[in-house]
């Protein structure tokens, strides 16, 4: 009879249940030789990797060889646990997005987005907008369902409001990279407040990003969302689409 | 390599014709007009090099110091050439004066214009005359080590690591596995900075900064391996962004062999104003033509942000548009690759033969520029064994359609910046097929009207509509309305609009006249 996994202990399976076996591929920055393979071997062991073996190895220039290695994973890891954490909140797709947005919105979601006051970084704010996108994710210019502003870096916030205003915009992106001594938390706030002066704060959804923005700190600072790193555009594109059906439902 | 697709001479004909009528179009809107990246290409060519205290580079402060009162439009050779005449000084020594504040260029006696443009002009002469020997004695390098080994395609490869000293490590390793170009890739954002960073750079972002001495870092290592090993390796970067034509320059400058210069890029992927990317896109390959560099043009964007199949006609068009601007800014076809890429959907029923018919295609229309072919990328993912089995195609088409550059597939491209391990597998599965298949495209022939044949065919007659179309719209309008990549820009928008100047009488500009005297004669 064949055994069961044991989901408190779970390690890799490659041919037999529990075999443990893993492959690798790196470089270590020293010279081809056998030494280089010993210290390869070494080091996976001290990773928890038993009985491993060479299959193959290559210089790649003076001073640097490339190991492919396979060998047995002493750890586990606890399955059960994980299971019942609820790791399974799911974004969609880019295709599911341009599908959900042609069925429940129908128009373009309007996005006008800026790194703003002194911050030269476009890197965010490009990564989320512009075509060319990030990690091989359009920004939200390659969605149909979006119709995407990138005002660029070094804009004031007050610009941003009135091109926002102007084009009558779902939603407003702010991009904050540079955060020595909390000016991205000044700048956000004053965001802010400049919205609710002008009467927009229940029209315009508010959302930033950047490295060292929370979705917490986004909150407590009066914005509906914040996005951190790792975030791709299809990330925000869910939110947004999301966000502008529920708050259509609500009205 | 004999022709295979049986097309219709009459229908490439009338392509080339409307892709003339298009480029006289934009020559004649953009005439008149200079932009403060092409002033900044004729400082860094009269000499001028370094930094102000507050690491601004001269030749923008020299730019920006007159163009702040609005005299830009003579030219900035103009107002040197003056400076010169005055003082005896330098242009070096003049920017730096004003750098420091004890100069005003717009405040001087302005000498008789003659004597103006003949001082500035002898200057530059003798400046493009230094460039010139040292990058002819670059090329007997080249020859010399480049003869027994490089044979067509030559393998083009990225590094990106952030760090130019890092950059030289990967460099090291690509040369060794066979690489014959090696590209840094700029940091992220470096494009619409209207000014090229200064001095060694050991942070980026997807990239390493394109600065002068990160060039020279570059092309020091690869010339001391090149010597060692007996085997050229040429270097290549991005004449892209707001400074197009001053990388042009810094290029020539420290013996660049290529560069991807393409003449919508920017206006497409980066926003940049229509006017200020062709403007700065002529000068740039003027630059490039002149100095022998090849130029890689970049319709392979267009199949990642559309669909590739949907997309392959505005490629095509695109190469003969990009095709006639290099050519009118004097790039000769020997240095002009034109860009197609390896980017149909892997689920799409005889996507390889479709690619095939598409590479194919490239040459036949460009049979005299090598032509530069792109690896899959848009629908590679985590998967790198799947992105190693498609790049073993792609491999399969380049050499049997005999591209003349081709940038390699590396297996972890969907994933991240490649590692260096993941460069030299990349460059592994190249030898191996380029190897196998050497011959492959002497061997066959295509079956008449079947299916390779048909779809180029189709292709190109579709081309030859869009291109009569934007001849007739016109291609500013085109681009409005997103013909390429599926991306509309209008002229009136886009960065570096404000960089834009209108040339008044008695403009100087030697850079562009001595040029455009080889270039043309």
């Amino acid at each position: 009879m064949r055994r069961e996994a044991n989901l408190a202990a779970v390690k890799p399976y490659a041919d037999h249940l529990d075999d443990g076996l893993m492959q690798m591929s790196f470089t270590l920055p020293v010279p081809y030789s056998l030494a280089a393979r010993q210290a390869a071997l070494e080091l996976v062991a001290k990773m928890g990797v038993e009985r491993a073996e060479v299959v193959h190895s290559q210089r790649l220039a003076d001073g640097y060889t490339h190991f492919v290695m396979f060998g047995s994973c002493r750890h586990t890891v606890d399955f059960s646990v994980l299971q019942s954490e609820g790791f399974d909140l799911q974004y969609m797709s880019e295709e599911e997005i341009e599908a959900y947005a042609a069925e429940y919105i129908v128009r373009p979601v309007v996005v006008v987005g800026a790194s703003t006051g002194t911050d030269t970084h476009s890197v965010g704010i490009d990564a989320m907008l512009n075509l060319k996108g990030y990690h091989g994710h359009h920004g939200l210019e390659g969605y149909r369902s979006f119709a995407a502003h990138n005002l660029g870096s070094q804009v004031s916030n007050q610009a941003l409001i009135a091109r926002a205003i102007e084009l009558d915009a779902d939603a407003i992106l702010v991009s904050q990279t540079v955060t020595q001594q909390d000016l991205h938390i000044h700048n956000l706030t004053e965001l802010v407040e400049m919205v609710e002066a002008e009467g927009k704060r229940g029209q315009i959804i508010l959302v930033c990003g950047g490295p060292r923005v929370s979705n917490e700190l986004a909150k407590e600072l009066g914005f509906d969302a914040g996005f951190s790193k790792g975030t791709l555009p299809h990330h925000l594109a869910t939110f947004l689409v999301r966000e502008v059906v529920a708050r259509r439902q609500s009205r | 390599m004999s022709a295979k697709l049986d097309l219709d001479a009459g229908i490439i004909n009338a392509c080339s014709a409307a892709a003339n009528r298009i480029a006289a179009s934009v020559a004649s809107e953009i005439a008149s007009k200079t932009t403060v990246s092409v002033e900044r290409t004729v400082v860094r060519l009269l000499g001028v090099d370094g930094v102000d205290e507050l690491d601004a580079p001269l030749c923008n402060v020299l730019v920006d110091h007159v163009h702040r009162q609005g005299q830009l439009g003579r030219g900035i050779a103009y107002w040197l050439g003056n400076a010169m005449l005055h003082s005896g000084r330098s242009p070096q020594q003049i920017a730096e004066a004003v750098a420091a504040d004890e100069l005003d260029l717009c405040a001087l006696e302005p000498a008789a214009e003659q004597a103006i443009a003949n001082r500035v002009r002898a200057e530059c002469a003798e400046h493009l005359r230094e460039m010139t020997a040292r990058i002819e004695e670059r090329h007997e390098l080249r020859e010399r080590l480049g003869a027994v080994a490089q044979s067509a395609p030559l393998r083009y490869v990225l590094t990106a690591t952030g760090n130019v000293h890092e950059d030289v490590v990967h460099a090291r390793a690509v040369a060794e596995a066979g690489g014959d170009i090696v590209a840094v890739i700029r940091s992220t954002a470096q494009s619409l900075l209207d000014y090229v960073p200064y001095g060694p750079t050991t942070e980026g972002y997807g990239g390493t900064f394109a600065t002068q001495a990160n060039f020279r870092i570059m092309r020091e290592a690869m010339d001391e391996w090149s010597r060692a090993n007996g085997r050229y390796v040429r270097l290549s970067s991005f004449c892209s962004g707001l400074c197009m034509p001053e990388i042009a320059a810094m290029g020539a400058l420290e013996g660049f062999d290529n560069m991807v210069n393409d003449a919508l890029y920017g206006i497409l992927y980066r926003d940049i104003n229509i006017v200020r990317g062709l403007i700065d896109q002529r000068v740039s390959r003027m630059i490039n033509g002149y100095f022998g560099v090849v130029i890689n043009t970049g319709e392979d964007n267009y199949l990642r942000t559309a669909d590739a199949l949907g997309a392959a006609p505005s490629v095509t068009a695109s190469q003969f548009i990009n095709y006639q601007l290099a050519r009118d800014s004097g790039v000769p076809e020997q240095q002009l690759a034109v860009g197609d890429a390896f980017e149909i959907d892997p689920t799409v029923a005889n996507g390889l033969l479709l690619h095939w018919a598409q590479a194919q295609l490239t040459r036949e229309l460009f049979p005299n520029c090598p032509t530069k072919y792109m690896p899959p990328t848009k629908h590679m993912d985590g998967n790198l064994f799947r992105t190693h089995a498609a790049d073993t195609l792609f491999n399969l088409v380049t050499v049997a359609t005999g591209q003349g550059i081709q940038t390699i597939g590396v297996p972890t491209e969907g994933i991240f910046t490649p590692h260096i391990h993941d460069r030299v597998i990349g460059l592994q599965n190249v030898e191996y097929v380029f190897t196998a298949a050497r011959d492959l495209g002497d061997e066959i022939e295509f079956k008449r009207d079947g299916l390779i044949q048909t779809h180029a065919r189709e292709v190109l007659r579709r081309a030859h509509e869009l291109l009569e179309d934007i001849a007739e719209t016109g291609l500013f309008q085109s681009i409005e309305n997103g013909v390429f990549g599926d991306v509309k820009r209008r002229v009136q928008d886009g960065r570096g609009r404000d960089g834009i100047v209108a040339v008044e009488e008695g403009y100087v500009n030697p850079v562009i006249e001595l040029m455009s005297e080889t270039v043309y004669a």
